[in-house]
């Protein structure tokens, strides 16, 4: 198994490219799916770490009874990849909404570029 | 037990005008006028029997035991300041209980008549009434505080009645300048208030009760000292704005906007000689500072020359009476300041007599002229209003000091003690000689102005000139009476009397002679001479009146072209409102304006809404962040990002 910094390095890669892309397209879509980018980037460093959760437990704690240390692992690996899954859950319950708020928008300015959108202006 | 029945009797004397206040102030214009003049001067009567009775239970008392303190209960307590509901029943209050109620009574029957038809009928009652009450109060209190009550009370009731007709400005003016000059008299009366307590305090008494500050006075005040003169100066400022003296006079005078019973009883008789009460009562402690009984005694005999020569020529004939009382209250002063304590009460007793009575007459015949007060146009009323003018010639008889009479017996009292006190000096005696030859003058001018004569009266005036209503007529003939006989009771041993009197008093100002040496005994020539010496005065002062205005009516106006100078500078009173209005109302009025002006609109004002208007102005310019374009957002929320990461690593 690749070690951690690898993960780490290609999660930051696809966040960067999700954040370039919110600032930089005007389609609404692609700005939504930048977003998922971003979201699914935080999710593969969230896994990663998860699964590397024995190595990095065994570095930090050192005083904890040899005894208890399966059970933490055990409950720290779970608790990451749960996590993950519950960013997935929020995702796909943000693109619905977020895809609904995009299609009455395009309804009402036959736009979806974001930069013909300024109706909360001061 | 006869103490006791004084103590219930005297406790009620201030409750029945206080009531009579609360009823007619209450039910203001739902009772009919008969009614509020019966409460009104009923009350005041229920307190007259009252003090008459405790005064009799208090002459059968051996001479000791005539000092009744009733504590009521406590009023005021605050550590170690302890301050009861508690009067003092002595000699000396009892007999300015006499006084207030009775002359009291006598104006309040007045006003009935005086007042009839007024708008403010019940009102006038009710503020006379509060009056009385607050007076009571002030000489009945048995601490400072009580005393302060009443003080400030009937500076409250004084200001309420000189502005009573308050529509006309020039009233209200005369009550807000009374109540402003007094404030600043009672101003030095609180600090030496402050002062006694602190000083008794620190030596271990706290105390605000009269009658241990006399009894511990001698112990505790260095005499001479700087506290003990300091005291007394402070309490003496307070006397000269009640009083009336020299600097604050001025207030008096303008005073007489007031109804003119309200300047017979508060004016005259009672509120203005609260000041001499005060020094009276505190006299233990005055006579520990004799710088500060020089003061009085100088203050007091200049404020009576001073006046006197302001009522030379003064044409309106109520002030001449205000003038003639600044005067008057300037000899109490003088018997206070050179140790002659029961000569000034008795001079303040005769001349509440005969002092509201001739402000009464003058207000008869104000009633008779439909409010005419000027002496020019007066004249031969005499036979129009004969009780009147009766009881008024008695009465300048009276304060002129023509022998028999009670102004004689009082005022040369207090001469005498001028001359032989060891306080005393002679150059005192001589000014209050002079004052007593322009007293004389004065009176009688304004006496044969009015009453003798041609008559100067308008036409249309003179046809409804008429007797007083026998409300009006009836108290004038009581005081009159008092007037005549009042000095009698004074009778000094020269003259075969007892002095019963000053013996009545003695025990009262004991505190105050016992530390003072024995006054240098002057054998009854000396006495009889310096009586001769008044009589003499006032003969002069009267022949000089007659002889100005009956025997040669055109000597006055020939005189007054003669000295004009002279004449212009008293007929505007030395110009004192004119100094003081430009020594201190202007700075003042002036300051004030700069402060608001200047200070509260352009910098308090200018603080409050510029910061208001800067927080405005950063909010406009900062709004325009909000684009509305959600990319805007996105990348300041990165850059925020951004920087707190920053922040995170390098810090």
């Amino acid at each position: 198994m690749p070690s951690l910094e690898y993960y780490i390095v290609l999660s930051t890669i696809l966040f960067c490219i999700g954040v370039w892309g919110v600032l930089r397209s005007r389609n609404a879509i692609v700005v939504f799916m930048a977003i998922e980018l971003m979201l699914n980037a935080v999710n593969l460093s969230l896994v990663a770490f998860a699964s590397h959760m024995k190595g990095i437990l065994a570095n930090i704690i050192q005083n904890i009874p040899a005894d208890k240390i399966p059970d933490l692992i055990q409950t720290s690996t779970a608790s990451g990849q749960v996590y993950a899954i519950l960013v997935m859950t929020v995702a796909a319950a943000e693109a619905a909404v977020g895809l609904a708020i995009i299609i009455s928008i395009y309804r009402m300015k036959d736009s979806v570029n974001v930069d013909d959108i300024n109706i909360m202006k001061w | 037990m006869a103490e006791d029945q004084i103590k219930t009797l005297v406790a009620l004397v201030p409750i029945f005008p206080l009531l009579g206040f609360l009823i007619n102030g209450f039910f203001n214009k739902k009772l009919p006028e008969k009614l509020v003049g019966i409460i009104g001067s009923g009350s005041v009567f229920l307190s007259f029997i009252l003090s008459v009775w405790s005064f009799i239970l208090l002459i059968g008392l051996p001479e000791h035991a005539r000092f009744i303190h009733a504590n009521w209960f406590d009023w005021i307590i605050s550590g170690s300041f302890a301050a009861g509901f508690s009067f003092l029943y002595d000699p000396l209050s009892s007999v300015m209980m006499l006084v207030v109620t009775g002359v009291g009574f006598l104006i309040h029957v007045y006003s009935i008549g005086y007042m009839h038809g007024d708008a403010g009928y019940s009102r006038y009652f009710a503020y006379l009434n509060l009056f009385t009450f607050a007076m009571l109060m002030l000489v009945m209190g048995d601490n400072l505080i009580l005393l302060y009550l009443g003080w400030e009370g009937v500076g409250l009731c004084s200001y309420l009645l000189i502005g009573f007709w308050f529509h006309k400005k020039s009233a209200s003016d005369a009550g807000k300048k009374a109540f402003i000059v007094n404030r600043i008299g009672d101003f030095g009366f609180a600090l030496g208030v402050f002062l006694i307590f602190w000083t008794f305090a620190s030596a271990g008494h706290p105390t605000v009760s009269l009658s241990e500050i006399s009894h511990l006075a001698p112990e505790l005040l260095v005499a001479g000292g700087g506290i003990v003169t300091a005291i007394t100066l402070l309490l003496f400022l307070g006397a000269t704005g009640k009083s009336a003296q020299i600097p604050l006079f001025v207030w008096l005078p303008d005073a007489m906007e007031g109804p003119t019973p309200v300047s017979a009883l508060i004016h005259a008789a009672t509120m203005v000689t609260a000041g001499v009460y005060m020094v009276a009562r505190l006299s233990a402690v005055f006579v520990l500072a004799p710088v500060t009984m020089a003061v009085i005694a100088i203050i007091g005999v200049t404020t009576a020359l001073f006046a006197a020569t302001i009522g030379l020529v003064q044409n309106d004939i109520k002030r001449v009476l205000a003038y003639s009382t600044v005067s008057q209250l300037g000899y109490m002063f003088l018997a206070c300041g050179v140790g002659a304590f029961a000569s000034g009460i008795f001079h303040l007793m005769t001349h509440a007599f005969f002092k509201a009575l001739l402000f009464l007459g003058a207000g008869s015949v104000m009633h008779a002229l439909a409010g005419e007060l000027d002496l020019r146009k007066m004249g031969g009323l005499r036979k129009y209003m004969p009780r009147t003018f009766i009881t008024m010639f008695i009465a300048t008889l009276a304060i002129s000091g023509v022998p028999l009479f009670s102004g004689f017996f009082s005022k040369d009292e207090i001469l005498y003690n001028a001359f032989t006190s060891q306080y005393g000096h002679p150059i005192l005696w001589a000014l209050g000689l002079i004052a007593a030859i322009l007293t004389a003058f004065y009176m009688f001018r304004l006496l044969f102005m009015t009453f003798y004569g041609k008559s100067r009266m308008d036409p249309e005036v003179e046809k409804h000139a008429h007797e007083s209503p026998n409300a009006m007529t009836v108290p004038l003939m009581i005081l009159a009476v008092l007037a005549l006989i009042g000095g009698y009771i004074g009778l000094p041993h020269a003259l075969g009397g007892g002095a019963w009197f000053e013996k009545f008093l003695e025990p009262v100002f004991s505190g105050a002679h016992a530390g003072a040496s024995e006054a240098a005994h002057h054998s009854y020539l000396v006495e009889y001479l310096l009586m001769f010496a008044s009589i003499i005065a006032a003969g002069i002062g009267i022949l000089m009146a007659y002889m100005s205005y009956i025997g040669n009516p055109q000597r006055p106006k020939a005189l007054a072209e003669k000295f004009s100078g002279i004449y212009k500078v008293l007929l505007n009173k030395y110009y004192v409102d004119e100094f003081y209005n430009f020594i201190i109302v202007q700075p003042i009025v002036t300051g004030s304006l700069f402060l608001w002006k200047i200070f509260d609109v352009k910098i308090v004002d200018g603080i409050a809404n510029g910061s208001a208007a800067l927080i405005g102005w950063i909010s406009a310019k900062s709004r325009t962040v909000h684009t509305g374009l959600v990319r805007n957002y996105a990348l300041m929320f990165v850059l925020g990002v951004v920087v707190l990461l920053g922040f995170v690593f390098f810090r």
